[in-house]
């Protein structure tokens, strides 16, 4: 029997509730971070500022040997030192960097390579979505550090502290200087890993012969495994994998978009198939 | 490679991505359609760079236990899904890839 296929009507209760299980799940592969603890009951401006940056320290942590692993790999596969320095200072997105030094060993243009980098930090674009209630009433001056400052562990702890406000220590007007404190701690981190990296590159200049590559494709199964916790997110993984070993051949790397287009729409659309029959039969996805 | 351009390109794409919903306040509202496929843009992008890189030497499909690096990743595939652990996954994946290869050229 053919079942007719319910267009997902999704309320903003629900995929709030998907994408955090989504984020929290990430940020299990890090320390947990610690829920915000301010001596006083009304937490002063620096006091905002240096919780932030504490409570962020687990996952500043964490992002260490990645910042060391970038700065050698890209000197490695042909970035120059201070274009690899440039690119932890001013565009600040571990996952999209370290595919960059993958393509640029790979030889592929700046715009293919600029392309690959829009779709990766796409999921930005979700955490900012749900920042934007607690920043919007927040100058341009404040807005656009913010904004730059905006990654994964970042949001993983300012999210947090927004979030606390029944408690009337947690009424704080000051909250937006402890994502800054935050932000700004991983963001001196990323920097000085890059420079390390960098220099442990030039230690051993052969990195990339005996393997250490290798690091890069290990890092991102370790950071795909956990999203898998549904059908459809396996299936979206899978076929994208498919596509991209099919079109491993075609030039520019083309082939990654391809495979990254078809396993979304894979995901997508059997997250509406599986819906469909879960309303109707009961089954869990 | 012009890396003036690569820097310049993906700064201003990766600040717009960020920025765009910030500056725009609540004045711009994203279909909860468009905001569900996105939650699969990084695992899907993630496995499309991968597994060419795992599976394939030199252009050529390597399926075997000649290929330290599918040995390697299937280690790391087993040790995220028990412990969901980053630094374990690397650390064992990393190891388990080396210790392959040094066997392999024994």
């Amino acid at each position: 029997m053919l079942m007719p296929l319910r267009i997902a009507a999704l309320n903003w209760g629900r995929l709030t509730r998907i994408w955090y299980h989504s984020i929290l799940g990430r940020m299990s592969l890090s320390p947990t971070p610690p829920l915000p603890h301010f001596p006083t009951p009304s937490p002063s401006l620096s006091q905002e500022f240096w919780t932030g940056a504490r409570d962020i320290i687990p996952l500043v942590v964490g992002a260490v040997p990645f910042g060391i692993i970038f700065g050698t790999l890209a000197t490695n596969n042909g970035l120059s030192s201070l274009a690899t320095v440039a690119m932890s200072a001013f565009v600040f997105a571990g996952s999209s960097q370290f595919i960059a030094a993958g393509m640029i060993a790979a030889k592929t243009g700046w715009l293919l390579i600029v392309l690959t980098t829009f779709v990766v930090n796409l999921r930005h674009l979700l955490y900012a979505v749900s920042l934007v209630p607690y920043v919007k009433t927040l100058p341009q001056r404040w807005k656009i550090p913010l904004a730059f400052l905006l990654t994964d562990e970042a949001f993983a702890v300012v999210i947090r502290r927004y979030e606390l406000k029944n408690e009337p220590k947690e009424k704080s007007s000051f909250k937006h200087w402890y994502y800054l404190g935050a932000a700004l701690t991983m963001y001196l981190n990323w920097l000085l890993c890059t420079l390390l990296g960098i220099t442990l590159g030039q230690m051993i200049p052969d990195a990339t012969e005996w393997g250490l590559d290798f690091a890069m494709s290990v890092t991102f199964i370790g950071m795909v495994v956990p999203y898998l916790k549904n059908k459809p997110m396996v299936i979206s993984v899978v076929v994208a994998g498919l596509v991209a070993l099919l079109t491993a051949s075609f030039p520019n790397k083309l082939g990654l978009m391809l495979a990254a287009l078809l396993g979304i729409a894979a995901g997508v659309l059997s997250e509406r198939v599986l819906k469909g029959n879960n309303n109707l039969t009961g089954d869990n996805l | 490679m012009n890396e003036v351009l690569l820097i310049l390109g993906m700064m201003l794409v990766t600040f717009f991505i960020r920025y765009v919903m910030f500056g725009a306040s609540s004045r711009i509202t994203l279909s909860p359609d468009f905001l569900s496929a996105l939650r699969y843009v990084p695992p899907v992008v993630l496995s499309a760079i991968v597994v060419p890189e795992v599976l394939l030497s030199d252009g050529a499909l390597s399926v075997g236990v000649m290929n330290a690096r599918l040995v390697g990743a299937i280690a790391a595939i087993v040790i995220s899904y028990v412990t969901r652990n980053l630094l374990l996954t690397i650390i064992v994946g990393m190891a388990v890839f080396f210790g392959w290869q040094s066997l392999i050229v024994l």
